[in-house]
């Protein structure tokens, strides 16, 4: 597939693995943000491959990761509710609430409809008026425009039959949050690719002034990556701290306008609560008033509250913040394994847990 | 809406919904017989005969026995249906243990309201496979179950074959140096039941391999028999799930080549765009094999001849246990363990 | 966190701003995405699609470049030369 294979060959990715060596004088500790960097560093070998030069510590960018449990509560409420049809990305239908998941919903009679596009979930509620239609509509900015799309769609086509169950997050407001930690340990950032690809990121200057860590915009594909690597360690050995961009044949510095203002036109900024980071300020995304008949929080307000988190033996917030590796979790591989997962990052296979135990070989060197 | 089949004689209580099955059609009696004779039995092209078990003839070899259950949605897809599905299954579940496909039960399970034309339909598909396949249901049984207790229909084929000596030892007969081989690309019938299951609107829509092995595992053991460790059709949990119960039976490591692994390229499409790992998916006309060392060219030369298995390819060793079960070299060139799947897949957008 | 897979337009279904849709080829595979927000995209065009709806166009020149900086670095090193030119095949 073109844009995509080119990207995998493994004899460029041997050239800039040994580039990566020739620059770095000391092991350099970077942080991937997004859980799908996570998931290539890992699967080709590429983390393994560099590290006794360079620590990556995976990042908070796994929606599956950060929804808070009493969200997917809610979303599990929803589905159990007669006339209701909960629609889902399949990343979601796995992760545990504060008792089960979707999937476990569906299996007790819940009406859980898994859809590849929140679009689809619009045109399956024109389909079907009869049914109350709920979007579960978790994400970062890469996905906000299509939850957006989806209420000014809905909207057009007057549909009074859907709504959605908004928990989006930010990027950005997590990365501040995880340079603000006292333990901090990131010296720079391979920022999420196709959150830049909306967003843009003429935002990180002011970030990068403040914190004094390169931040590189970087893909997905291994050479994407290992690119954005050196970049990191090029800026790192210099020390500078500059934002640069080794995602240019997608990511423009202004992001997509188009989708940041249907995302404006839909959404707020709003203080958001992130599983096992807590509340980090204006870190998400809400329907602004004039969408609120779009709400499913508003239609269907949540009836159960759910149960205390913090009795949680889960080390997700330390692990999301790269404070902790995965394979340093007392509970890693033994009591928490994706067959019964203990928090989410080992439940999606973005999660940095999940990604660890699924393919890093069981001795680490 | 009184369908030419149920113009005679039925009762007013199902005159109603008379072109589909009801729940007296399950209760015996003069209602069932009707259905045996004037939809299951000239739809499978088979003679009724009034016994209670079936009388098999072997020819002295040992029997192989295996069952399964198919319960899979939705009952058609492309490149197949719930009845081309359960005979191939079973019949290809006697050849990978060396037995030639000979007798065939079938157990339907009937949803109370499915159309009559549904049932005819999967069932000429049962009689077409059963024909190609050469083995002869000589039993089978009939329920109808209330709306909303099964989704349409299920199926159950139990299948009795011949074992032909030299039996494949099996997985745990494995040895260092014996080469992994597939039969043809992989995770072809999950990527066509995700696809129409979840209504993905992919067009070409992705099709299922199902198809009978058995004819590529004849030409394979005529000619290189004694050869040939293990065959296994690599159905739920796809190749994956295949290595994982090698490497247990036989305690060594499975290696794989991540590059030599035969895709085709709309299954392979399908899984960057939803996210999955083809190794993952399942196969119902696919095969994986290990063979020793010294025929493995001469194994692939051979089922490149037969049809279904024209795209057969060497894709990995067996190898001394080392730390784990089973590793992957990725397309980079570097070594990695592969996992087992977790659950059924499911696409993802992260 | 956000699977984004490159495909090319193939086929315009529906212009409206909000309601643009496209076909979009992923290699032999076909699907209609959603092209609001990429409305500037014409066939031929590759544009990266999330979720069912396009995010992004494809810059085709800034796509050779880290091929070209790869490729000028091994060569001011020496340290191959004989690299095969970047797959360009679907």
């Amino acid at each position: 597939m073109k844009y995509l294979d080119e990207y995998r060959d493994g004899l460029r990715a041997e050239q800039l693995m040994a580039r990566i060596r020739s620059v770095v004088t000391r092991r350099w500790v970077l942080m991937e943000v997004c859980g799908g960097q996570t998931h290539s560093l890992l699967k080709h070998g590429i983390e393994a491959g560099l590290q006794d030069v360079i620590e990556l510590v995976h990042g908070p960018g796994c929606p599956v990761c950060v929804t808070p449990v009493e969200v997917i509560d809610h979303a599990q409420e929803l589905a159990s509710q007669p006339g209701v049809t909960l629609c889902s990305f399949g990343d979601m239908l796995r992760v545990p609430g504060s008792e089960s998941s979707l999937l476990q919903v569906r299996a007790q009679g819940g009406s859980v409809k898994l859809v590849y596009s929140p679009l689809e979930a619009v045109t399956f509620a024109q389909q079907h008026p009869d049914k109350q239609v709920v979007f579960f509509a978790v994400g970062f900015e890469t996905t906000a425009p299509a939850t957006a799309l989806a209420v000014l769609q809905t909207h057009q086509r007057a549909l009074k039959n859907f709504s959605l169950l908004v928990h989006h997050v930010r990027v950005q407001p997590a990365m501040e949050a995880i340079m603000q930690m006292p333990e901090v340990r990131v010296q720079a950032f391979l920022a999420a690719g196709h959150v830049c690809t909306v967003m843009g990121y003429d935002t990180y200057a002011s970030f990068v002034e403040r914190y004094r860590v390169p931040v590189v915009v970087t893909g997905f594909e291994p050479l994407d990556l290992l690119s954005g690597i050196l970049e990191c360690v090029k800026q790192l050995e210099a020390g500078t701290a500059l934002v640069v961009n080794e995602y240019a044949r997608i990511v423009r510095p202004e992001g997509n306008l188009t989708a940041r203002q249907i995302v404006d036109q839909v959404y707020e900024l709003t203080d958001q609560t992130w599983r096992g980071l807590g509340v980090i300020s204006q870190s998400g995304y809400r329907l602004k008033p004039a969408w609120h008949q779009y709400d499913a929080a508003r239609r269907f307000p949540f009836r159960q509250p759910s149960c205390d988190e913090t009795q949680s033996v889960c080390h997700a917030g330390e692990v999301l913040s790269g404070r902790m590796r995965p394979t340093n979790c007392p509970s890693f591989g033994t009591r928490c394994t994706p067959e019964s997962p203990w928090g989410a990052p080992m439940v999606s296979s973005e999660g940095a847990c999940a990604a660890y135990y699924r393919y890093r070989l069981p001795i680490i060197n | 809406m009184a369908g030419p089949v149920w113009q005679f004689n039925c009762p007013v209580s199902v005159s109603a919904q008379s072109d589909c099955v009801t729940l007296a059609h399950g209760e015996g009696g003069r209602l069932m017989r009707r259905l045996l004779d004037h939809v299951i039995h000239p739809s499978l092209r088979i003679k009724p005969r009034f016994a209670d078990a079936a009388f098999l003839r072997p020819t002295g070899n040992r029997l192989a026995f295996s069952t399964d259950s198919y319960v899979v949605s939705p009952l058609f897809f492309p490149g197949g249906d719930i009845g081309t599905l359960g005979v191939y299954g079973t019949c290809n579940d006697l050849a990978v243990t060396g037995a030639i496909p000979r007798w065939l039960s079938l157990s339907l399970i009937i949803e109370e309201g499915l159309p009559l034309p549904v049932l005819e339909k999967v069932l000429q598909s049962v009689a077409q496979t059963t024909a190609e396949c050469q083995i002869q249901i000589v039993t089978g049984d009939t329920k109808v179950v209330p709306h909303g207790e099964i989704d349409g229909l299920f199926l159950n084929t139990t299948g009795i074959g011949e074992l032909i000596d030299p039996i494949p030892p099996g997985p745990e007969g494995l040895q260092v140096n014996d080469v992994l081989i597939v039969s043809g690309p992989i995770g072809r019938h999950g990527i066509a039941i995700l696809a129409a299951r979840e209504q993905l609107d992919f067009q070409p829509a992705p099709a299922s391999d199902c198809a009978p092995l058995f004819p590529a595992i004849q030409a394979l053991r005529s000619a290189i028999g004694s050869e040939v460790r293990a065959l296994r059709d690599a159905t739920r949990g796809g190749v994956t799930a295949v290595l994982h119960e090698w490497a247990i039976a036989s305690g060594k490591t499975l290696f794989l080549d991540e590059s030599r692994i035969p895709v085709d390229s709309v299954t392979r499409s399908a899984c960057e765009l939803l996210g999955l790992e083809p190794l993952h998916l399942a196969c119902e006309g696919t095969m994986l094999l290990a063979v020793a060392s010294t025929h493995a060219e001469q194994a692939v030369s051979i089922l490149r001849t037969i049809d279904v298995s024209r795209q057969a390819a060497i894709i990995g060793t067996v190898q001394p246990r080392t730390i784990a079960p089973v590793i992957i070299r990725r397309v980079l060139g570097r070594e990695q363990s592969l996992d087992e799947p977790t659950g059924a897949p499911l696409p993802r957008i992260c | 966190m956000c699977l984004g897979i490159p495909g090319e337009v193939t086929r315009w279904i529906d212009r409206d701003p909000l309601l643009a849709r496209a076909e979009v080829r992923f290699g032999e595979l076909h699907r209609v995405c959603h092209l609001a927000c990429v409305p500037e995209a014409e066939v031929g065009d590759y544009v990266i699609v999330h979720a069912g709806i396009a995010i992004s166009k494809v810059n085709p020149q800034e796509a050779r470049r880290l091929f070209d900086e790869i490729d000028k670095f091994e060569l001011q090193h020496e340290l191959a030369s004989d690299i095969p030119p970047p797959c360009n095949s679907s």
